[in-house]
């Protein structure tokens, strides 16, 4: 049963979402995503300064069995990546909704956080797939 | 205290030992005259970093080495979308003739009558079998086929002045190496869906198709080891909104003989002569991947291809070719292969086209019923294989807690190589498993009876599986580790 975060949103393509108090949010893929891919070798993050759309393509994630997009669950500015995937991707495997963050984003409105969808609503959408 | 000659691990680098000399691999020794023309520019400083072994240490190590191959000629080896079937002995004598072994390529047109008809008949002879209407043997595997395919696509738009058409629509089933091509040649890639049958899903392919569409790129009998039922609909679609169709020809050894690409309506295709056409290519190569055309795009074929005058053979270029995407390697790509596959076409001729079409459809086709007979998943039950299926194990992956890998590692300890694992993508925990048709019933029966084994092993005693392989000279690779921390230098 892989772990669903009640606190966080999440996008249909298994990124997770965190806002914090300053109006940036956190941003990874899923514990299902990790557990998915596999071990994961090597992560391509945004460049910090990068403007994103919502949906659009912000990464790479990597592992020996398959290479996977990453894509923006919000519009923003990027203002952060975690320069330590760079050599420790296995973080995202061991630490999907901590240490294993993708990157950090100025959200330009909060109300596309509405739209992800809730930790209930993801957890549907697992069960669905099997 | 080790006695390093009877240690079958060692590098032939580990194996040194200052001062010993093998004299049929030493270099031969060059004249003075011709020495003192190097300039002093290209000189080495330094001795390289060469082993020092005695010839009889050379031989007994590589002929250690290459016993513990997993390799055709050893074990069946299923691996779907690379059709390892095998290379007859025949093909690589004939291709071995000195006369084709001491050519120099840069030797006359007159000296090069014979060797240019063979290619001039392995040209012709393509173009028969996919009902194209030009053949270039020049690219060097498939993917400098599909590179110069895409290339041609590019090219005939431009010289159409047809401008805006940046998109190459590629389906979800397709090989890796289509969009990273696409890419290459300056394309952005967008994905069709596949239906759940394994087509592709027309009505998405039609809202894809604009004037911003300059091809699409597509693989019949495609990696979910299906044919495209729908490759008229599709060709007219793509067709209609001015793009062109790219075959990828991976898994023409399906429809050899029976369907041509040509008359499925693609414009453009690249074969796999080391796949369909019996050539070597363990060890990733070298191979040789011919591009075919439509008439409109006979004009930007890569050069040199092979022309004839009457009863002479020669060379076309640029001056033959104007608007050639130009040429792709220093001379004509891998001729040795070229001619292997031109003696397997001979040898076979039109009858035995057919027949390989046949029977390794018939052999997947046997595999799969058999293979679900004793508890395999098929992806498609509903659907007929081409020359390749695929099974899931996402159920064993579930229930049990062993994975497609673990089942792929086992087989090994059954003398059976393990089929292509977690490709395409869209199919959890899968094998994609093409027998060719170079394989016995016997050896069919064996794999089956090796799967059927290890599946009642998955039940019984799962461990079997996860720390396998135990019977190979290395055991389980931790290719995680391999990719994270990628070293293949020996130092001392």
């Amino acid at each position: 049963m892989s772990d669903i975060r009640a606190e966080l949103r999440y996008a249909s393509t298994h990124e997770w979402v965190r806002l914090e108090d300053d109006g940036t949010a956190y941003v990874g893929i899923s514990d299902h995503a990790q557990d998915a891919m596999g071990d994961l070798v090597y992560v391509e993050l945004p460049e910090v300064g990068q403007e994103l759309e919502a949906t659009d393509e912000a990464g790479v994630v990597e592992s020996v069995k398959a290479a996977s997009d990453i894509y923006a669950p919000v519009s923003g500015e990027v203002v952060a990546v975690n320069e330590a995937l760079e050599d420790t991707p296995e973080l995202v495997n061991q630490d999907p909704y901590g240490d294993g963050w993708l990157f950090r984003i100025r959200v330009a409105d909060t109300a596309e956080l509405e739209q992800l969808l809730s930790a209930n609503d993801y957890r549907e959408q697992l069960d669905s797939e099997d | 205290m080790s006695t390093p000659d009877t240690r079958d691990d060692l590098l032939i680098f580990e194996r040194s030992h200052a001062g010993r000399r093998a004299m049929a691999q030493a270099p031969k020794a060059l004249p003075a005259e011709r020495l003192a023309a190097i300039p002093d520019s290209l000189r080495r400083r330094a001795r390289p970093a060469l082993p020092e072994v005695s010839e009889l240490q050379v031989v007994r190590h590589y002929t250690n080495l290459s016993s513990k191959n997993f390799a055709i000629d050893k074990q069946f080896y299923p691996l779907g979308s690379c059709t390892m079937k095998y290379n007859p002995r025949g093909a690589n004598r004939a291709a071995m003739l000195p006369g084709f072994l001491g050519r120099h390529p840069l030797a006359p047109e007159s000296h090069s009558q014979g060797y240019l008809a063979c290619l001039y008949e392995l040209q012709e002879f393509l173009k028969e079998v996919t009902g194209m209407k030009g053949v270039s043997l020049t690219p060097m595997a498939g993917a400098q086929g599909e590179f110069a395919g895409v290339a041609m696509i590019r090219a005939y738009h431009e010289a159409r002045n047809d401008q805006g058409r940046t998109e190459i629509l590629i389906p979800e089933a397709a090989h890796g190496t289509n969009p990273a091509t696409a890419v290459m040649c300056g394309y952005t890639v967008r994905e069709v869906p596949v239906n759940r049958d394994g087509d592709v899903d027309l009505e998405a392919l039609k809202a894809a198709c604009g004037p911003q569409t300059a091809g699409l790129m597509m693989t019949n009998p495609s990696t979910c080891g299906v044919f495209e039922r729908q490759i008229d609909a599709i060709a007219k679609t793509v067709h209609e909104a001015g793009g062109l169709l790219y075959y990828d020809g991976a898994n023409l050894n399906a429809i050899l003989g029976k369907v041509r690409p040509g008359d499925m309506g693609f414009d453009v295709i690249h074969m796999n002569l080391h796949k369909t056409f019996a050539t070597p290519h363990g060890g990733g190569g070298p191979g040789a991947g011919p591009v075919g055309v439509s008439e409109r795009l006979k004009p930007f074929l890569p050069t040199p291809i092979v022309g004839r005058d009457g009863d002479r053979y020669r060379w076309l270029d640029r001056n033959d070719l104007p608007q050639s995407i130009g040429q792709l390697s220093a001379f004509m790509g891998n001729a040795g292969v070229l001619l292997r596959a031109y003696f397997y076409a001979r040898v076979l001729g039109r009858e035995g086209m057919i027949r390989v079409g046949e029977y390794s459809t018939l052999a997947a086709n046997y595999l799969l019923k058999r293979l679900e007979a004793v508890g395999c998943t098929a992806a498609y039950p509903e659907r007929r294989a081409s020359h390749e299926f695929l099974l899931t194990f996402a159920k064993e992956a579930k229930t049990l807690g062993v994975s497609a890998m673990d089942i792929a590692k086992r087989l090994l300890d059954y003398n059976q190589h393990a089929p292509t694992t977690y490709f395409p993508l869209l199919v959890p925990e899968c094998f994609l498993i093409e027998p060719t048709e170079t394989e016995t019933k016997e050896a069919l029966d064996a794999f089956v009876d090796a799967m059927a084994a290890i599946l009642a092993e998955a039940k019984n005693d799962p461990e079997l599986l996860k720390g396998a392989p135990w019977s190979q000279p290395v055991r389980r690779l931790d290719d995680v580790k391999a990719a994270r921390e990628l070293d293949l230098v020996w130092r001392e």
